[in-house]
């Protein structure tokens, strides 16, 4: 099956100096795709000072990694990795390369591809490898699942979000081997990355919620919004959202739940004013509950959940919260009382 | 003069998007005449563009790649103030993956002679993959920045801006010619104006296909695309969905019944 000699590759990232989860994940993948493939798992990780970060490359599933650690690379530099990993990954053929759709991943991708001349599918849900080997690469389209694939061209390369592969388990036995990555020299620098700022993450961080709430369009207008969001603060979930709600302008593209957005994995998701769109849907599938408010009873939302709700939202919300308001006081008093 | 370059896709409206589903009969999708709309993020490029015209002086150029009603958003860039449009339409430009797009745009823009600025929306709402931007600058051989929400500094040949990251941003600075993708947070695009409708009434859109490109056939479109589509499957929910039925504040005491089980409250 397929090609038994070059290897399943991962663009690791570093943030300050850590590696995120999404990379680990990918890394866990690749090893699935590798395994099946008879080849071995390549990670390439750019920073500086991050040598003790490569061990957890190899427990995840990595043979080898590409390590380029130096001070050119402290940053995300646009020129100088696109231009170091192009370089690396022309000297070894990777078949396959995995990228986490972080917003390094996101640029970075399309430029890698560009460069090698090949095919790239953007925020995929799945991988698989057909019967030749060929990676069918899944994501959702037409209210169905649709596979692309790359059937010529070499590398196949994949963004993957957060989430949508679990975490592997680290097996800190294992390990491999470290081959150096210098920095480029000679190439023109055009773009310089003169400052990174890093903010705190406001409210519960969505990825790792027990609770979400996400609201839609049908929030109606900001109003509607904020409605929404004190039902999620009342209950100490994480805040999600659909793309239209972060069109209107209501919230940023950070809470963004679904396929080009944030994977979720709570106990409980409420959807509140939204149609169940399957790309949205896509990134709450592991969820344990689902409720879904909508005014519209054929919504699609109803067919994908395990409760649902027909009313205005405008209406239930706010007498929801106050519900709950109530509960929480009046919990509050008999524990005072006992 | 600033010479600059705007990427514009034509998107189905979103209602009409929805319509776009596979048959869960037929599997097959239906497609009538979609109603198109400007992406809008690349209203956001537009309205960036203008901006510069408007302090500075530049010239802006639309360019758009899609069948021939997509001339019709191609003349609303116009109206909306563009100098010229220019739509790239021919059966052969059909079923182009990212990377044959923006192969096909960068070889219209190296058509056009000096460009400093390229400006793309994020992404587009159709497709959505964020790549054609950062392509287009391989092709071209230009710099580039992806999620841009402010320019900070725009004078000379050397700019400095504000791009998102995961929770932050980055301060770049940039040599032009270059290309940036742009965000919502970066502007409010105008509305169409009476006048400006008038005005670009005289005003023609040119249209390139194959030919006036001088591309091979095999390095556009489906031909030229590396990744294709090899299966739509339907998918069935995985679900059963049970409506709480009732008066508002029945369902209210369900709502609240489900919560405490999940342990919500
Ligand atoms: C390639 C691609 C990637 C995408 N990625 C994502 C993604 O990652 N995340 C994402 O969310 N979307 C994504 N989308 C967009 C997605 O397809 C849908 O357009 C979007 O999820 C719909 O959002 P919505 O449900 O809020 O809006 P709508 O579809 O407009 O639905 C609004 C709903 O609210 C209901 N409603 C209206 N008024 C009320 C009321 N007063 N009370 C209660 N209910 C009410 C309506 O009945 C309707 O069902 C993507 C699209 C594409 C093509
Ligand atoms: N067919 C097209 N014609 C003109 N510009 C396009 C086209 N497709 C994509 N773009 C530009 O590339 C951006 C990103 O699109 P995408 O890569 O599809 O997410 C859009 O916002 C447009 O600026």
């Amino acid at each position: 099956m397929g090609d038994t000699k070059y290897p399943v590759w991962v663009i690791a990232e570093q943030i300050l100096g850590e590696i995120p989860p999404v990379s680990l994940e990918i890394t866990g993948q690749a090893r699935i795709l590798a395994e099946r493939l008879g080849v071995e798992v390549e990670a390439i990780l750019l920073g500086n000072g991050i040598e003790d970060q490569v061990d957890l490359l190899f427990s995840a599933g990595a043979d080898v990694v590409h390590l380029g650690s130096a001070p050119e690379f402290t940053n995300y530099q646009c020129e100088i990795f696109t231009e170091s990993i192009v370089a690396r990954a022309r000297d070894r053929n990777p078949q396959i390369i995995l990228i986490g759709s972080t917003f390094m991943g996101r640029e970075l991708a399309p430029l890698i591809a560009a460069k090698l001349g090949t095919g790239l599918t953007a925020h995929c849900i799945d991988l698989v490898l057909d019967d030749n080997g060929v990676l069918e690469q899944q994501i959702p389209a037409y209210g169905g699942l649709m596979s692309i694939v790359c059937p010529e061209k070499r590398p196949q390369i994949a963004t993957v979000a957060r989430g949508v592969f679990p975490m592997p388990n680290l097996d800190e036995d294992r390990s491999g081997s470290v081959l150096p990555v210098e920095p480029p020299q000679g190439i023109k620098i055009r773009v310089q990355t003169l400052e990174v700022v890093h903010t705190e993450p406001e409210g519960v961080p969505l990825e790792t919620a027990p609770i979400v709430v996400a609201g839609g369009a049908g929030a109606g207008s900001l109003e509607g919004w904020l409605e929404i969001q004190e039902l999620a603060d009342t209950l100490k979930a994480a805040f999600g959202s659909t793309r239209p709600a972060v069109d209107e302008g209501w919230t940023d593209l950070e809470t963004m739940i679904g396929q080009s957005g944030k994977m979720v994995n709570p106990d409980l998701y409420i959807g509140v004013g939204l149609s169940g769109e399957q790309q949205h849907m896509v990134g709450i599938t592991g969820a344990k509950v689902m409720i879904a408010i909508n005014n519209d009873p054929k919504a699609p939302v109803f067919e994908q959940v395990d409760y649902g709700i027909v009313e205005d939202c405008r209406i239930f919300i706010p007498a929801l919260v106050e519900r709950i308001m109530k509960l929480k006081s009046h919990a509050g008093r008999t524990a005072h009382v006992v | 003069m600033l010479s600059i370059v705007v990427c514009v896709k034509a998107v189905p409206e979103p209602k009409a998007a929805e319509d776009l589903k596979i048959d869960p009969v037929t599997k097959a999708i239906p497609r009538h005449d979609i109603p198109l709309e400007i992406n809008p993020l690349d209203r956001n490029a537009l309205e960036a563009a203008l901006h510069f015209k408007e302090q500075a002086g530049a010239s802006i150029t639309v360019i758009s790649m899609g069948p021939p009603p997509a001339g019709d958003i191609v003349k609303e860039c116009l109206a909306l103030g563009s100098d010229e449009g220019i739509l790239l339409s021919d059966p052969a430009f059909a079923g182009a993956d990212a990377l044959a797009t923006a192969y096909t745009l960068a070889k219209a823009i190296e058509k056009l002679g000096e460009v400093d600025l390229v400006l793309c929306g994020r992404a587009s709402s159709d497709g959505a993959t964020e790549w054609v931007g950062p392509e287009l600058s391989v092709f071209l051989d230009f710099p580039v920045v992806t999620m841009v929400r402010e320019f900070i500094q725009f004078n000379g040949s050397s700019w400095q801006v504000k791009a998102d990251i995961e929770n932050g941003y980055r301060l770049v600075q940039v040599e032009l010619p270059a290309i940036f993708t742009v965000t919502q947070d970066l502007n409010s695009p105008r509305t169409l104006s009476f006048s400006g409708i008038i005005q670009s009434r005289k005003k023609e859109i040119t249209t390139w296909g194959l030919k006036d490109l001088a591309l091979p056939a095999n390095t556009v479109g489906l031909a030229g695309s590396p990744t294709i589509v090899s299966k739509l499957e339907y998918v069935e929910s995985k679900r059963e969905c049970e409506i709480i039925e009732g008066s508002l504040d029945e369902k209210l005491d369900q709502m609240i019944g489900k919560l405490v089980e999940a342990g919500a409250v």
